[in-house]
C-alpha cells in the first residue's frame, strides 16, 4: 500500500469526490495545496476568493441550498472567525429551524492547533466551542487514512460537517500507507489506536501522536495502555470509549485545548455520568490540556502550554499510583 | 411598457394579501395567540410585489427579520405561514422557526433571517450555484438600509461583482434601523451609491410605486440573466408600524412625523388609483379582492388554530439531515 503524508491523503480524497459528484466545488481563502486540482477540474470548481471569509463562508450554505456540494476552505479557523455569524447562527441551525425543509451539504475546513510559534491569534484550538453549538458535525482525524477516509464522509453527508486539520499534522511529511482507491470511515466511529490493559488514553488530534509515543515508553516498564481515538467530536462514540475505561479503570484525557470546557471535560463528564463506566473505574478520570491562557509565542512558553508526551506520561502514573 | 391586466390584477392582489396577512397577524399577536416576535411588513408591499413579479419559480431570494412579505410575493402558502406564525407542525418549518424564519425552499424562498445583513451573503451563494448552472437562474437578497452598514454588505458586493453574479442586492430604505433613523446612520444619503465603490450599478427608486419597482428590477434582472452581473437596487419605502410588536405596548417609539408618513405613501391605495383610472379596476372588482383575500387569510388563521402542536419531544427532531 502506498504511503503518502496528511495533507496528500486530503487532496486524494478531494480528487476521487470531485471525479464523482460534479456538484462538489471548492471556496477557499487561498489555494495552496488546492491549486493541483485546476488543471483537471478548472477554476469554476475550484473558486478563489477575495479576503472576505463572512461572505464566501456564508456564499457556501446558499449554494449548498441550492443544490451544490460545496467544501470551504478559509485556511486557518482563526481567520474565519470573522464569518462566525454564519457559522453559528446560520450553517448550524438553518436545517433545523426551517424544519428540515432542505439539505445543506457543506465540509467547512480549517486547520487548528499550536506548535509553531505562530502566537495567541494563530495557535489556538476552538473545537470545543463547535462541539458546543448543535447542528454542526465536527471530525479531527489524526493520521493520512483517517483524514482520507473521514473526508470522503464529510463530503458525501448531507450535513454541515467541520473538520479541523491539525496545522502541524497538515503540514507535516511523515508518511503512513493509505489505500489509492475509494474508502469511507463512517462519522461517529471511534479507533482504537494501540490495544492496552492498564489504562485508557482518550486523545484527539495531534495528541494521539503523543499518547502513542507515551504508551511506546510505558510499555518497556511494564505498563500497558490503550490510546482511543475518537476522531469525531459530533457525534461521539461514547459507547467505544465507555467501554475501554470499563476494560481498563482508569482513564488520561489529552486535548490540547484549553481545559475549562474542553472536549476532555465533555469526555470526562461522559465517562462518570455513566453508571457502569463509573462503577468501573479505579481512580478518578485524570485531563491533560492547555492551560487557560491564550498560547504565548516563545518557544519556551509556548511547550509548557500545549500538552506533549510527558505531561501524558505524568498522568498516567497519577492515575495508576 | 405593457402588461396584461390579468397580470396586474395579480400584482394587486399579492400586494392586497400581504398586507391583509401582517394586519391580521399582528392582531393575533397582540391577542396573545401568537408567541414570540412579529415584524410587520404594512407599507413596503410595493417592493416585494414588484420585485418578485419579476422573478421565475426556481429563482431564489433571501429576505429578513421582516419577511413575510417577500416570502408571499415569491409564492409561499399564507396557510403555511400562518401555522408556522401560530407554532403549529403544519407550519413551514414544524413550529420550529417562527416569523423570523420562514422559508419555502419549493418555490426558492431561502428563508427569512433574525440576523441583520446575514442574508447577503447566503443569496450570493444562491447566485453561484444559478451561475454554476447555467440555466439563467438569478438570485435576489432583499435587506434593509440598516443592513448596509454591516460588514456582510461590503464583503458580498465585491465578491459577487468579482464574480459577476447573476444577483440583485435590493436595500428596502425604509428609513429606520430598528430604532435609530438612515438620517444618522447612514454616511450617504443614498444606500445606492455605495454600489460604485463595488463597480455595481445602484438605482435609486420610489418604493411606493409597484410599476416603477417592477421595471427597475426588470432591468436588473435582465442583466443578471444576460451574465452582465450584480445590481443594486434601492426602494425608497415607508415602515408603518413600530420595528417589531412589542406586546402589551402597540406604540411604535418613533416620532409621531415618522409615524405618519407611512400611511401618507400608500402604495396599495396608490396602486389602486392606477388600475382605476386605466379602467382595469371598478369599486366592485377591489371590493371583491378585498374580501376574497380577508377570506383567504381567515382561512389561514382556522387552518392555524386547528392544527396540532408539536409533541415537547419533536424539539429533537431535525438537527441533522439523513
Amino acid at each position: 500500500m502506498p504511503e503518502i503524508t496528511y495533507s496528500q491523503a486530503v487532496m486524494q480524497a478531494f480528487t476521487q469526490e470531485m471525479r464523482r459528484d460534479e456538484k462538489v466545488f471548492h471556496i477557499c481563502g487561498g489555494l495552496g495545496p488546492l491549486a493541483g486540482l485546476i488543471p483537471e477540474f478548472g477554476e469554476s470548481r475550484v473558486r478563489v476568493c477575495p479576503i472576505s471569509e463572512d461572505a464566501y463562508v456564508g456564499a457556501s450554505i446558499g449554494a449548498a441550498g441550492s443544490g451544490f456540494r460545496p467544501i470551504v476552505s478559509p485556511g486557518m479557523m482563526t481567520f474565519a472567525f470573522t464569518a462566525m455569524d454564519q457559522i453559528v447562527n446560520q450553517m448550524a441551525k438553518i436545517h433545523y429551524m426551517f424544519g428540515g425543509q432542505s439539505a445543506f451539504p457543506i465540509v467547512f475546513r480549517a486547520s487548528t492547533g499550536g506548535g509553531r510559534s505562530a502566537a495567541a491569534q494563530h495557535s489556538q484550538s476552538p473545537h470545543p466551542m463547535f462541539m458546543n453549538l448543535a447542528g454542526l458535525k465536527l471530525i479531527m482525524p489524526s493520521t493520512p487514512y483517517d483524514a482520507k477516509g473521514l473526508m470522503i464522509s464529510a463530503i458525501r453527508d448531507n450535513n454541515p460537517v467541520v473538520i479541523f486539520e491539525d496545522q502541524i499534522l497538515a503540514a507535516s511529511q511523515e508518511t503512513s500507507e493509505v489505500p489509492e482507491g475509494d474508502y469511507t470511515i463512517p462519522i461517529g466511529v471511534a479507533d482504537v489506536k494501540r490495544q492496552g490493559t492498564d489504562v485508557t488514553v482518550v486523545a484527539i488530534s495531534k495528541m494521539v501522536q503523543q499518547a502513542l509515543a507515551a504508551a511506546d515508553e510505558l510499555s518497556s516498564q511494564g505498563i500497558s495502555v490503550e490510546v482511543v481515538d475518537p476522531r469525531t467530536l459530533v457525534p461521539m462514540d461514547k459507547g467505544a470509549i465507555r467501554s475501554s475505561v470499563q476494560k481498563t479503570g482508569r482513564v488520561v484525557i489529552v486535548d490540547e485545548a484549553c481545559i475549562t470546557c474542553s472536549a476532555a471535560a465533555e469526555v470526562s463528564a461522559m465517562i462518570t455520568e455513566d453508571p457502569t463506566t463509573f462503577q468501573a473505574l479505579k481512580s478518578p478520570p485524570r485531563r491533560v490540556c492547555a492551560p487557560d491562557v491564550p498560547i504565548p509565542y516563545s518557544p519556551i512558553m509556548e511547550q509548557f502550554c500545549i500538552p506533549d508526551k510527558n505531561n501524558v506520561i505524568q498522568a498516567i502514573r497519577e492515575v495508576l499510583a | 411598457m405593457t402588461m396584461e391586466p390579468e397580470m396586474l390584477l395579480d400584482m394587486y392582489r399579492r400586494m392586497v394579501t400581504i398586507r391583509t396577512f401582517d394586519r391580521r397577524a399582528v392582531e393575533e399577536f397582540h391577542a396573545g395567540n401568537i408567541p414570540g416576535v412579529v415584524h410587520a411588513y404594512i407599507g413596503e408591499e410595493a417592493v416585494a410585489v414588484g420585485v418578485c413579479t419579476n422573478l421565475r419559480v426556481d429563482d431564489r431570494i433571501t429576505s429578513t427579520h421582516r419577511g413575510h412579505g417577500h416570502t408571499i410575493a415569491k409564492g409561499a402558502d399564507v396557510k403555511l405561514m400562518m401555522a408556522e406564525l401560530f407554532g403549529r407542525t403544519t407550519g413551514y418549518c414544524k413550529g420550529k422557526g417562527g416569523s423570523m424564519h420562514i422559508a419555502d425552499f419549493g418555490v426558492g424562498m431561502l428563508g427569512a433571517n433574525g440576523i441583520v445583513g446575514a442574508g447577503l451573503p447566503i443569496a450570493t451563494g444562491a447566485a453561484l450555484a444559478a451561475q454554476m448552472d447555467g440555466n439563467a437562474g438569478v438570485a435576489v437578497c432583499f435587506f434593509g438600509d440598516g443592513a448596509s452598514n454591516e460588514g456582510t454588505f461590503h464583503s458580498s458586493l465585491n465578491l459577487a461583482s468579482v464574480w459577476k453574479l447573476p444577483i440583485i442586492f435590493v436595500c428596502e430604505n425604509n428609513g429606520w434601523a430598528v430604532s435609530v433613523p438612515a438620517s444618522y446612520g447612514l454616511s450617504v444619503d443614498d444606500v445606492a451609491v455605495r454600489g460604485t465603490s463595488y463597480n455595481i450599478p445602484g438605482v435609486v427608486v420610489d418604493g411606493v410605486e409597484v410599476l416603477g419597482v417592477y421595471e427597475a428590477t426588470r432591468e436588473a434582472v435582465r442583466r443578471a440573466r444576460a451574465g452582465e452581473g450584480p445590481t443594486l437596487l434601492e426602494f425608497k419605502t415607508h415602515r408603518w408600524r413600530s420595528h417589531a410588536e412589542q406586546r402589551g405596548n402597540p406604540e411604535d417609539p418613533r416620532p409621531q412625523e415618522a409615524r405618519d408618513s407611512g400611511p401618507q405613501h400608500d402604495p396599495i391605495a396608490e396602486f389602486a388609483r392606477r388600475l382605476t383610472e386605466q379602467g382595469l379596476m371598478s369599486p366592485s372588482l377591489l371590493q371583491q379582492i378585498h374580501q376574497e383575500v380577508e377570506d383567504s387569510v381567515t382561512e389561514a388563521i382556522e387552518f392555524a388554530q386547528s392544527s396540532p402542536f408539536p409533541k415537547p419531544e419533536d424539539a429533537l427532531a431535525d438537527v441533522f439531515a439523513p
